[in-house]
């Protein structure tokens, strides 16, 4: 032990300088907040652009004083128009999946808690962490750049289906740059994704302290390392694909473009390619990042859940294998979203069966969940209140997937409003109630303060209200047939359904303000907030046996030893109803 | 990932500065260090691997997706460029076995081992430079990249390909630069990860090579 | 707050299920033959989803009630049978619910994509091209001449491409901006693609295909009533995505024979 922390004193030095501190900085801990914040940033831009669309949608000659300046073009005199939001929805779409579902609950989380919640100093590569974030961070601002180009963002919607991708200018504005800039941004993403996998993977099976043993790691540390062996296959082929576009669209290739397109009056000059092969590729893609989007948010809501309850779950070890079931098996469906592309009618059977599979240990999960609150003491505070939240929307939002997966019902709902429902429900709340529980559970490590509990209520309350307001009535649009990606709709078909409408536009602004006292309580906690004790809510994890925030090195060179499994609640220990991880007292049975 | 192996508990990470063994040329190859970098390398062969895999599923179903697809001779270079590329990988092995030597025998091998190291880096830009030569002859048939999808595949599995290997020259001149430097020290698992890499590399082309023998 | 939060989620589950119990939102009628399989399926996992939705709402309102905060002090204690009553029941209850619904209820599908159109049907070519569709019918030849996109010609109604000048069996083509088809009589649609993806959707019909370029794609029906229906793209098809509609004219065979006669003769 001693000649171990001896050389480990080597590791690196504490960094000096601001900019090595928090600008370039290799600790994982800074990498962590850096994507938090980066993640913020985009879901606020996400979130007005939202607003924008629903405004669009039930108010579309009204002028927004203003919004010229955000395009000349698309929103004359504050105007939207038609084509601008697709615009708008395109980069909500790009925006959220990649920059803040990516972001938010994997990288940010993950940097800051997984090396330490395995005992260790620091992540396997710290340079290539670093480089991951700010590649990254360059894919975000390539993505950004859209809006300012004269050009104007990129009208495909976040699938960018081909050929209208492909064909460049002549699909219409935004296809020109703007397109380009999408592909890039997220060929340039899918570097940054695949050094940050590959970071977590070799820090989880290397790095572990003296003890932790692959079952003694918190759930949510094996929730960031399945995702990460999803990130690593999926983003591995999205790469490609974005590079094929944009040789079909810089280079005249024809991958994506069959022969004989007639574009805007122009013959294009390509031929002979495949367009579903795009949608195979990014389907390949897709749908394991909407596991990325959603395991993170599951591991960190069963590590809250339990510390609430102050009892282990029914089973730590089913989850876990839950995890991992799903992770597998969320390489065999990407066809469901192609069940009316035009692919073969018989693999679309074959597409639908897994996908139905993968209800089980989805199910199995909910009921652990569930099952596990039965008989405990939880106790409630925003961190808890929004990981029992979780656990209603994913309930509501994956339900609506066991229709979309029957290929014969999904002939109805495909492209309507039930798949937007669907998708908001489980990956714009669900799991982003994923990352509100783990910022007011974990505030107080990476701050040192903690967060204001009233607020944190109050905008739980309001989140889960408005969330359902907003997206419960999705489904019942999509139901009457009211398709996707319409910025307006006939009359004589849209007049009954107008007042639900309106009413989705209203709660939508309405939850969104309520974002405002989550970002106040943010700045205002981490000046003004309590000081933190180094466990303020009697965890047993690592995390919570170092002080608030963690020194620079973790464990201030100390190497922690593991002598149990994580979750050693409901026992007799020295300090309370539970056992630290790293404490040499006994396991109580 | 399924290996039992790591079941078992880990000592902490091994140590990555300059030891205090008393000669700086011993301290060149350090040993023990990282499993860290060995599992990172495999698992970034992974990555790349799957992406190859998505390129060949797109040549798979660009192929039956028309019938363009238009038979094209591969530059004979091509098989000179093979030879070097796995010849690099033997000079590789006996760089690898000179330095070993280094660190246990305190030894001169050091000159050895860099010159070994020259070599490989110097078939390395063979290999590059006959796959641009290959391009130039692809190019004097007036096949381009967007010619027909056989060119299109052609040059994409080349240039994927030659950008890795590009990658691999980076961290072999890295890797010479640290091992001939009197004061940064080389990480034995630095240069085991990247000897790793340049294997695959070699293997991945022959993987390439047989792709393209074969589909276009 | 834990009954506060019991309180707040049953009345959003049942404020959630009552649209659909009372039938508030409901597609519009269904006007084909294979429609009524594909809304039996969907009600029956209406009915099954539904309820679990609830259960899963209302167990969760009521462990939060009984178990947050507890003042009793009492002993935690654990769900009887654990985690493997858990698996076994999620085993068994979505089990059944996939072999009910995924694998016997495959009929519907199989109904529309296995089941050959009949020979007899009546084949019409749709064209979908930013931002319309465009049908066409083979007239008395009962055969389609060739597309050359090359003469596609909007200005001139050459919406297809055609070339009757050399092409003999594309002059009797009748070209229309509405699909009008006989009641009853099954129709075989084949669709092409003119420049990007786009989709057929028509609510009633409870059909839906996309059109890819480059692909040879087909659906057929039978329309059951006679009326005009919306026929909307729903693939993103570009700016003008969104005003890319057209209309299903369903007439009495002898209007529909009427309106082919008409449409000849304006040839
Ligand atoms: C976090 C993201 C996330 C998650 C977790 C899921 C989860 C699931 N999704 Fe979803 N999905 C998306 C994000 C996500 N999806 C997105 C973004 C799209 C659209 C992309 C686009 O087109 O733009 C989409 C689209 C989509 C489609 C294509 C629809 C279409 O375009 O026509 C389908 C079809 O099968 C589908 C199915 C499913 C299924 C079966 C699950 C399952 O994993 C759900 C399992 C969970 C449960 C079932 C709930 C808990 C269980 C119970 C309470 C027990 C009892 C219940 C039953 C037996 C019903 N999804
Ligand atoms: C994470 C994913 C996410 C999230 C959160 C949202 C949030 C919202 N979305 Fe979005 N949406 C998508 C993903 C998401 N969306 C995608 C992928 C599409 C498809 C695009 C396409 O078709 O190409 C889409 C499309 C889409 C449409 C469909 C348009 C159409 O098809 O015509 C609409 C319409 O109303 C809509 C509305 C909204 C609204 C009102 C909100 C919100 O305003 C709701 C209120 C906000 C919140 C509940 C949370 C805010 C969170 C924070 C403030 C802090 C979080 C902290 C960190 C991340 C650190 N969205
Ligand atoms: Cu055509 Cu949308
Ligand atoms: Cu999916």
């Amino acid at each position: 032990m001693e000649e171990a922390s001896d050389q480990q004193a080597h590791v690196h030095p504490p960094p000096e300088g601001f900019l090595r501190k928090y600008v370039f900085s290799l600790d994982h801990k800074v990498i962590g907040k850096q994507y938090y914040a980066l993640g913020l940033l985009a879901v606020c831009i996400g979130m007005a652009l939202s607003w924008l669309m629903r405004f669009h949608l039930v108010w579309p000659t009204t002028r927004i004083p203003g919004l010229e300046l955000l395009s000349k073009a698309g929103a004359p005199g504050g105007i939207i128009t038609p084509e601008y939001y697709l615009s708008l929805l395109t980069m909500h779409g790009t925006l959220m999946v990649f920059f803040v579902l990516t972001n938010a609950p994997f990288a940010a989380f993950g940097n800051y808690f997984l090396p330490i919640q395995i005992g260790a100093e620091d992540m396997a590569f710290p340079r290539f962490n670093m480089m991951s974030f700010w590649t990254t961070l360059v894919a975000f601002l390539v993505l950004i750049l859209a809006f300012i180009i004269p050009d104007g963002p990129p009208i495909s919607g976040w699938t960018s289906y081909a050929p209208l991708s492909a064909v460049g200018k002549d699909a219409g504005p935004g296809m020109g740059w703007g397109m380009n800039l999408w592909a890039i941004s997220i060929a340039i993403f899918c570097i940054g994704s695949l050094l940050g996998a590959l970071n977590f993977i070799a820090t989880t099976l290397d790095l572990r302290a003296k003890g932790m043993t692959l079952m003694r790691m918190p759930i949510c540390t094996w929730a960031w390392f399945i995702t990460s062996c999803i990130a690593l296959l999926a983003f591995a082929v999205l790469l490609p694909a974005c590079i094929l576009l944009l040789l079909d669209r810089a280079a005249g290739t024809s991958f994506f473009i069959p022969s004989g397109l007639v574009v805007s009056d122009r013959l294009q000059a390509h031929s002979g390619g495949s367009p579903l092969l795009w949608q195979h590729l990014f389907w390949f893609f897709g749908h394991p990042e909407v596991y990325i989007a959603i395991l993170p948010s599951m591991g960190i809501v069963s590590h809250i859940l339990i510390n609430s309850m102050r009892k282990p779950l029914l089973s730590a070890r089913v989850i876990i294998y839950s995890m991992m079931s799903i992770g597998f098996l969320s390489w065999m469906v990407w066809g469901h979203h192609m069940f009316v592309s035009g692919m073969n009618p018989f693999s679309s059977l074959l597409f639908s069966f897994p996908t139905l599979t993968i209800t089980i240990p989805a199910t199995i999960m909910t009921l652990i969940w569930l099952g596990s609150l039965y008989g405990a003491n939880i106790r409630i505070n925003a961190a808890s209140l929004f990981a029992l939240g979780f656990i209603s929307m994913f309930v509501s939002g994956g339900v609506s997937g066991f229709f979309l997966a029957q290929p014969s019902i999904d002939i109805v709902l495909h492209a309507t409003y039930f798949v937007v429902g669907h998708f908001h429900m489980v990956m714009g709340v669900a799991s982003l109630f994923g990352v509100f529980a783990g910022t007011y559970f974990w505030f107080s490590k990476m701050t040192g303060r903690m967060m204001n509990q009233t607020l944190g209520q109050l905008h739980f309350w309001l989140t889960f209200i408005g969330t359902y307001c907003i997206f419960m009535p999705f489904h019942y649009l999509g139901l009457v047939g009211n398709v996707r990606r319409y910025s307006s709709f006939v009359d004589d078909f849209m007049g009954p359904l107008m007042p639900l409408h309106k009413f989705i536009t209203i709660a939508a602004l309405g939850t969104g303000a309520a974002q405002l006292i989550f970002i106040f309580n943010l700045i205002y906690s981490r000046y003004k907030g309590v000081p933190a004790p180094e466990n303020p809510w009697n965890g047993t994890t690592l995390e919570w046996s170092i002080p608030s925030p963690p020194p620079w090195n973790n464990f201030g060179g100390k190497h922690p030893i593991i002598y149990h499994d994580p979750y050693q609640y409901d026992v007799k220990g020295l300090k309370g109803d539970y056992i630290m991880q790293d404490s040499p007292e006994p396991s109580a049975g | 990932m399924s290996s039992t192996s790591y079941e078992s508990v880990r000592k902490p990470p091994p140590a990555l500065g300059v030891s205090k063994a008393s000669s700086a040329r011993v301290a060149k190859v350090l040993y023990g260090a990282g499993e860290a970098s060995r599992s990172g390398i495999w698992v970034g062969i992974f990555a790349i691997t799957m992406s190859f895999a998505a390129f060949t599923s797109a040549l798979f179903v660009r192929q039956g997706s028309s019938a363009d697809w238009a038979h094209i001779a591969l530059p004979a270079i091509l098989y000179g460029n093979t030879l070097a590329l796995l010849l690099s990988s033997a000079t590789l092995q006996r760089a690898r076995r000179a330095i070993l030597a280094v660190a246990a025998t305190e030894s001169h091998a050091v000159r050895q081992g860099l010159g070994w190291l020259m070599a490989t880096l110097a078939l390395g830009f063979v290999f590059i430079g006959g796959q641009y030569q290959a391009w130039r002859q692809l190019a004097a048939q007036g096949l381009y990249l967007a010619t027909n999808p056989n060119s299109s595949f052609y040059y994409v599995l080349t240039a994927m390909h030659g950008l890795h290997v590009l990658a691999g020259i980076a961290a072999l001149v890295f890797v010479m630069s640290r091992f001939a430097s009197r004061h940064a020290a080389l990480r034995r698992s630095t240069f085991e990860a990247t000897a790793t890499y340049w294997h695959f590399m070699g293997v991945l082309w022959l993987y390439v090579l047989l792709v393209l023998r074969t589909k276009l | 707050m834990g009954k506060l939060f019991a309180i707040v989620l049953v009345i959003i589950a049942l404020a959630s299920a009552y649209p659909i119990v009372t039938h508030m939102y409901v597609m519009p009628e269904d006007v084909s033959t294979h429609g009524h399989q594909i809304d039996e399926q969907l009600s029956d996992t209406m009915a099954e989803a539904g309820i679990s939705f609830l259960l899963a709402q209302f167990v969760l309102a009521i462990f939060v009630w009984k178990f947050a905060e507890r003042k009793d002090g009492g002993k935690l204690k654990n769900f009887p049978g654990g985690a493997k009553i858990m698996v076994a029941g999620a085993f068994i209850l979505v089990g059944t619910e996939i072999l009910a619904l995924g694998v016997f209820g495959q009929r519907a599908w199989a109904n529309v994509y296995f089941t050959p159109p009949r020979p007899d049907a009546l084949q019409i070519q749709a064209q979908a091209g930013q931002f319309a569709f465009y049908f066409r019918y083979p007239g008395a030849d009962g055969k389609f001449g060739a597309i050359y996109p090359d003469k596609i010609d909007e200005g001139n109604q050459n919406y297809f491409g055609l070339d009757p000048a050399n092409d003999i069996e594309s002059r009797d083509d009748i070209v229309s901006a509405e699909l009008v088809i006989p009641v009853n009589r099954e129709i075989h649609l084949l669709m092409h693609a003119k420049d990007v993806g786009h989709s057929f959707y028509v609510r009633e019909l409870r059909i839906q295909q996309d059109f890819v370029p480059g692909l040879d794609l087909s659906v057929h029906f039978t329309a059951t009533k006679i009326g005009r229906y919306e026929i909307v793209c729903t693939q993103l098809c570009g700016l003008g995505h969104y005003n890319m509609k057209a209309y299903l004219n369903v007439m009495a065979q002898d209007d529909f024979e009427k309106w082919v006669k008409q449409k000849a003769s304006e040839l």
